[in-house]
């Protein structure tokens, strides 16, 4: 008999006694490295080994381009109304009341207007947890307004888009928030006040045929899905198998959609060399 | 091609033919049968048309029959020139345009084109345009700018093309650049869905002073099939999805994201396209005679207003 030969067969610890890691101590990136989630923090998301940017949210957001992570809110209390009364498989007024207990989101966009290394700046931030990021009444008048405070104050508006497209529930006003933060980017436009566009992964759908493609600087961070049709739709379409890289960032780069890709963290440096250019 | 319920009305006319031609071959009168058979017809169209569910409306926006962009501008002007290609790439021809006279007046009109044939259906795509088709659209609206002509848009799409070149060539940021653009145009900008109006495909060339929808067509940020195959996992709930999307003229008049419905004959815009062609024509007319009346200035903020009222949430 082998002298490794277990004897015992199976796993003798108890439930009871089964010791737990805490979750959410450690993060796994699909590249399979590991990094403690304080590290990981205080590296702006980002996976140092394999440069993997994590998806995060408007709170991580404003709080690595806000100085002091001090900033005014705009519109935090507005939600989503129900105005096509829409029923899937489940009425989606019971949809936005249990993603809101369970994101502590109001809707998928947070605005703020606060200061980058002391300068002025109208930040609009998707949150991809609630609801797939759908663009919906909410996200369309919460962007508008956004535009609207950095036209009345002369700010630079920053865009960060995380989205799966529009909001299928609130159809066709769903779709006429394209038109709506278009017209209000016109405006901007019209007035010369920048309007940087960050796209992050991933940005599909209504949203990139909109706004998010809109910036006079389109820029994205490393990796990011960023396309109108989803790969999965192409994939039926056309029934091919999708070349590698397809619809990644640095594919779109490649194409001449964006102007560069950017790592997170130097987010913050970069808006802030870019803004200053524009300014002086 | 018939759809489900054009059946019993088709097979009432069909035995009307057959007593006609009875009548006719055998001398016989049967006015009084004929009459009765005639009246029994037109109630059957009545209500079969007074109560088509959401789901019969998009069949209908996809008849077979149906007239498309190009039929409805060679009856509606006297004279028409078609322009190609956006002069980057290549002629999309699910997109068409082209100056063309509505009683001695110059307008541009721009419009998705789908084939009648199955040749013809290629070539035009099934209507779904590329970048190029949207870039195509958006020269020929400036240069109707240029020129102070008013642009009217005949929309028919089943969605913007979702392809691997549409996307190496940057489909979203061609759409976008519409939306944006169209908004600025100082000429007056009259829209039309004449057909299916999908998504951001549609609203590319979607963004006017006035936007119409006939009667028998729909509007929507996802067609039924797809929001069925995506919310309940499943494409056999198309029926339930219109009927959840809202997508019918009279929904998108009732939540005021259009400005009017354009009345279709009885059966449909393909059972008279000219008839069709005549109420079309004269609503761009009466649009027009509006439109002509404000300031550009005001016009292009009048329509910024609209749509960036549309939206409904609690503050």
């Amino acid at each position: 008999m082998a002298w490794f030969k277990r004897t015992d067969k199976g796993i003798k610890t108890s439930t009871e006694e089964k010791k737990d890691t805490p979750d959410g101590l450690w993060y796994k990136t699909p590249n399979g490295s590991i990094i403690h989630t304080r590290e990981l923090k205080n590296n702006s998301y980002v996976c140092p080994d394999d440069e993997y940017h994590v998806k995060i949210g408007s709170k991580e957001y404003f709080e690595i381009l806000f100085d002091g992570n001090n900033y005014m809110e705009l519109d935090k209390d507005m939600i989503s109304g129900d105005p096509l009364k829409f029923v899937d498989t489940k009425p989606y007024k019971s949809r936005i009341e249990a993603t809101i207990t369970k994101t502590e989101l109001k809707d998928a966009v947070r605005t703020a207007v606060g200061r980058i290394n002391e300068m002025d700046l109208v930040i609009a931030c998707m949150d991809f947890n609630f609801i797939g990021g759908s663009m919906g009444s909410v996200v369309g008048e919460k962007i508008a307004r956004a535009i609207d405070y950095s036209l009345k104050n002369k700010i630079p508006f920053l865009m960060i888009s995380k989205s799966g497209g529009a909001r299928m529930m609130e159809a066709g006003f769903s779709l006429m928030q394209m038109a709506k933060t278009s017209a209000k980017l016109a405006l901007l436009d019209k007035a010369a006040i920048p309007y940087i566009s960050l796209l992050t992964d991933p940005t599909t759908g209504g949203v990139t045929a909109s706004y998010a493609m809109l910036g006079d600087f389109n820029i994205a961070e490393p990796g990011a899905l960023i396309g109108f049709a989803g790969p999965r739709v192409i994939r039926e379409t056309i029934g091919k198998d999708l070349p590698k890289g397809f619809q990644s960032s640095e594919f779109v780069l490649e194409h001449g959609f964006l102007d560069f890709i950017i790592d997170r963290r130097q987010l913050k440096n970069r808006l802030t060399t870019l803004l200053n250019l524009l300014r002086n | 091609m018939l759809l489900e319920f054009e059946k019993p009305i088709a097979d009432l006319e069909l035995k009307l033919q057959e007593m006609k031609d009875l009548a006719k071959g055998r001398n016989i009168d049967l006015t009084t049968d004929i009459q009765s058979l005639e009246e029994k017809i037109q109630t059957l169209k009545k209500e079969t048309f007074q109560h088509l569910t959401r789901w019969q409306r998009v069949q209908l926006s996809r008849h077979a029959d149906r007239p498309y962009a190009l039929d409805y501008i060679y009856e509606i002007t006297n004279d028409f020139i078609e322009i190609h290609g956006d002069r980057t790439v290549k002629d999309d021809k699910a997109m068409i345009g082209g100056l063309g006279d509505i009683d001695g007046r110059s307008v541009m009109f721009v419009g998705q084109q789908k084939g009648r044939n199955t040749k013809q259906r290629q070539e035009r795509n099934f209507g779904m345009a590329n970048p190029e088709g949207y870039r195509k659209a958006l020269r020929l609206m400036k240069m109707a700018e240029k020129f102070g002509k008013p642009i009217v848009t005949l929309i028919d799409t089943p969605g913007a093309f979702p392809g691997i070149e549409a996307e190496e060539r940057g489909q979203g940021e061609a759409i976008a650049r519409n939306l944006k653009e169209m908004f600025m145009l100082k000429v007056p900008v009259i829209c039309i869905i004449i057909g299916e109006g999908a998504s951001g495909g549609a609203l590319g060339i979607a963004i006017g002073d006035k936007v119409y929808m006939l009667e028998n067509t729909w509007y929507s940020v996802i067609s039924p099939e797809s929001c069925s195959s995506i919310l309940w996992r499943s494409w056999d709930y198309k029926e339930q999805a219109a009927e959840a999307l809202k997508l019918t003229a009279i929904d998108m008049k009732t939540n005021g994201l259009i400005d009017g419905i354009i009345e279709e004959p009885l059966g449909g815009a393909h059972k008279d396209m000219k008839k069709m062609a005549g109420t079309i024509k004269q609503t761009i007319l009466e649009a027009l005679k509006e439109l002509d009346k404000i300031k550009p200035e005001k016009r292009i903020d009048q329509r910024i207003d609209k749509f960036c009222a549309m939206g409904v949430f609690e503050e």
